[in-house]
């Protein structure tokens, strides 16, 4: 059965896509997995301080992100009668993405597009756009 | 300014050293206690500190020619993925980095120069290399006590391994609370001497000299220089806005990129002089001719500012290290023997190389010249400009290590009294003030009791690494076992 691995931020971009991709996924009977990455790296600064709560806030990092961005999008996809499996995780967007599309074996990623603004994504890029490089499988960016 | 005002300024700065200087005296006077060999005084404290590096170093085996081992961990090699989001081996490094590079980096190899000669900087690179051995004693022995609290933050460090730690090899319940409470103590000394006081005062001695040295504006007003830092400081550890300490944490490392990158423009724009630089550094350190208490001296000069700088067996590093993510605290062992190698290997021979090169140490009036103007002088011969950002740099540095030790002294004072929040806030209120006051003396006072304070701290904290001491090669031996089978494994 072919899995869709849709990206997820709390973006309405995001809605659009998730709204793409269960029609995609009840026309071709496939299931979906929602993946939402709380930007994070093992190569930042902190204070001591940061450090000592950083275990309770990852917790409420994640607990933050279920509540606000992933539950309300689940429940449009259960709706839809979609089987659906939800990932939330620390780490870079791209690089998790990507990870977890080629252990999931997933055949497809849907994303929204981002709401960066060209300056900033003349600078650093966007998510959508590392990824239609890097990824192992077809990658589609809803407006 | 009126002239009333003047006299009243000037007053506040030399009461403040009339009051302060015979108790730094006499604290010193204690703590360095000495004996004499061929003249040279020698305190007991800094061959107690160097001892047991060295005795750290044979015990477990020279980790130091593991750094192969060291830095995969800090890249993430052996990071598992579920713990993305966690506090990682750099950041725990990077946090303890930041409150160890600091004045002692920049005015420490100054003083240890003047003092000492070249020859000085070959005994705290020496110095530097087995201290690697202490820092990775007392951060594993961190990780391996720390305490996890009901709300899920954790509290480690020296206080928590003698505490339980020496209870449990020798049986001895009090003798553990006593050195844990010494510890407290002393931590408190030392996050309020050497992490504070020395720093408000080298960086105010740099922003004078900047402004015009006795012609500043700022010259009679060190004082003020104080209370902005001590403003600065209580808006972060008092009034909790985080804001101000994360954009430090990261200027930081961005401003000890752009002090190397000074140090090797200095050294690179004289490479011919470099074999001669480094030839003085090796005979200064065995003949020191007119140095004060001759090779002992130079020897003794090297060891202290080293352990200054970078803290090995004083146990401070070991309550930022043990906040990381890991299951084996022999990692965070072999994580924290960077710290030593990059705080006096690397940096404080960048400085040392500088200050020689320039000869800057060599002035007939060197003397005269604090610490860190010394090294100011030596960066003014080749880059006329760069005192001013030397000046950025260092109040970043001292900004940097006082957050740091607040939150040491902090954490000691939350030991001693139950975590009490009225019991930190007045130690909060005593760090500012003494901001002040640090800003407010002269050198000497100042250097005296911050050393005095700081090296305090390893009194308890080695006679309970040599206590630890089979617990502690038990964990660093298990460790290598199950790396070599492969169970403690890469995972990228």
């Amino acid at each position: 059965m072919s899995e869709v691995l849709v990206g997820v931020d709390g973006s309405e971009h995001s809605r659009r896509a998730v709204e793409f991709a269960v029609a995609r996924t009840l026309e071709r009977s496939g299931s979906m997995v929602l993946v939402h990455v709380i930007q994070w790296s093992p190569f930042s600064f902190n204070t001591p301080t940061e450090n000592e709560h950083r275990h309770a806030q990852k917790a409420a990092e994640i607990t933050a992100a279920n509540e606000q961005v992933v539950d309300p999008l689940a429940d449009l996809v259960r709706e839809a009668g979609v089987p659906l499996e939800i990932v939330v995780i620390h780490g870079d967007p791209v690089d998790m993405i990507i990870k977890i599309a080629e252990e999931r074996h997933s055949d497809h990623i849907i994303l929204g597009r981002t709401g960066d603004s060209r300056v900033r994504q003349a600078i650093f890029g966007s998510t959508p756009a590392h990824l239609m490089q890097e990824s192992p499988v077809p990658v589609t960016v809803v407006p | 300014m009126s002239r009333v005002a003047n006299v009243v300024v000037m007053g506040i700065d030399e009461t403040v050293q009339k009051f302060f200087g015979p108790i730094s005296d006499w604290i010193g006077g204690k703590v360095f206690y000495a004996f004499d060999i061929n003249g040279a005084p020698v305190p007991l404290i800094v061959l107690w500190l160097i001892i047991a590096a060295i005795f750290f170093t044979f015990w477990l085996g020279f980790p130091q020619f593991n750094l192969k081992h060291s830095i995969n961990l800090v890249r993430g090699r052996y990071s598992k993925p579920e713990d993305a989001g966690e506090v990682s081996h750099f950041q725990a490094l990077a946090t303890a980095v930041s409150g160890t590079v600091g004045l002692g980096n920049i005015a420490g190899v100054a003083v240890a120069i003047s003092l000492g000669g070249p020859g000085a900087t070959f005994w705290m690179i020496v110095a530097g290399f087995f201290g690697m051995a202490a820092k990775m004693a007392e951060c594993t022995l961190g990780v391996m006590y720390r305490q996890k609290h009901a709300d899920g933050s954790v509290s480690g460090g020296p206080m928590y391994y003698l505490r339980d730690g020496v209870r449990q090899v020798t049986g001895n319940k009090a003798l553990g609370q006593f050195l844990a409470a010494f510890f407290a103590v002393c931590c408190i000394g030392g996050a309020i001497g050497a992490g504070n006081m020395f720093q408000a005062n080298q960086a105010t001695a740099q922003i004078v000299a900047v402004t015009g040295g006795d012609d500043s504006f700022f010259a009679d007003l060190n004082w003020l220089i104080g209370l902005v830092f001590a403003i600065a400081v209580g808006v972060v550890i008092i009034g909790g806005i985080k804001s101000i300490a994360r954009v430090t944490e990261k200027l930081v490392p961005l401003m000890a990129g752009i002090y190397l990158v000074a140090c090797l423009i200095v050294i690179l724009g004289s490479v011919s002089e470099v074999p001669g630089a480094i030839g003085d550094i090796i005979s200064g350190a065995f003949s020191a001719e007119g140095i004060v208490g001759g090779f002992v001296g130079v020897l003794i000069v090297g060891f202290q500012r080293a352990a200054f700088s970078n803290e090995a067996g004083i146990g401070s590093a070991s309550i930022a290290h043990s906040a990381v993510k890991t299951e084996e605290p022999a990692t965070e062992g072999f994580v924290a023997l960077l710290e030593p190698l990059i705080d006096t290997i690397i940096i404080c021979t960048m400085t040392a190389l500088t200050i020689v090169i320039t000869g800057a140490w060599d002035d007939p009036d060197a003397g005269d010249l604090d610490g860190v103007q010394l090294t100011s002088r030596a960066f003014e011969s080749v880059i006329p400009w760069f005192p001013n950002v030397l000046a950025v740099a260092v109040v970043l540095f001292a900004f940097s290590t006082m957050i740091s030790w607040s939150y040491y002294g902090m954490k000691a004072t939350g030991y001693l009294f139950g975590d009490s929040a009225t019991a930190e806030i007045v130690f909060k209120v005593i760090f500012c003030i003494f901001t002040v006051i640090g800003a407010s003396l002269s050198l000497e006072p100042v250097i005296l009791f911050s050393d005095a304070a700081i090296f305090m701290m390893s009194i308890p904290n080695v006679i309970g690494l040599y206590f630890l001491a089979k617990t502690l090669r038990k964990q660093v031996k298990g460790h290598r076992a199950r790396l070599a089978s492969g169970e403690f494994a890469r995972v990228k």
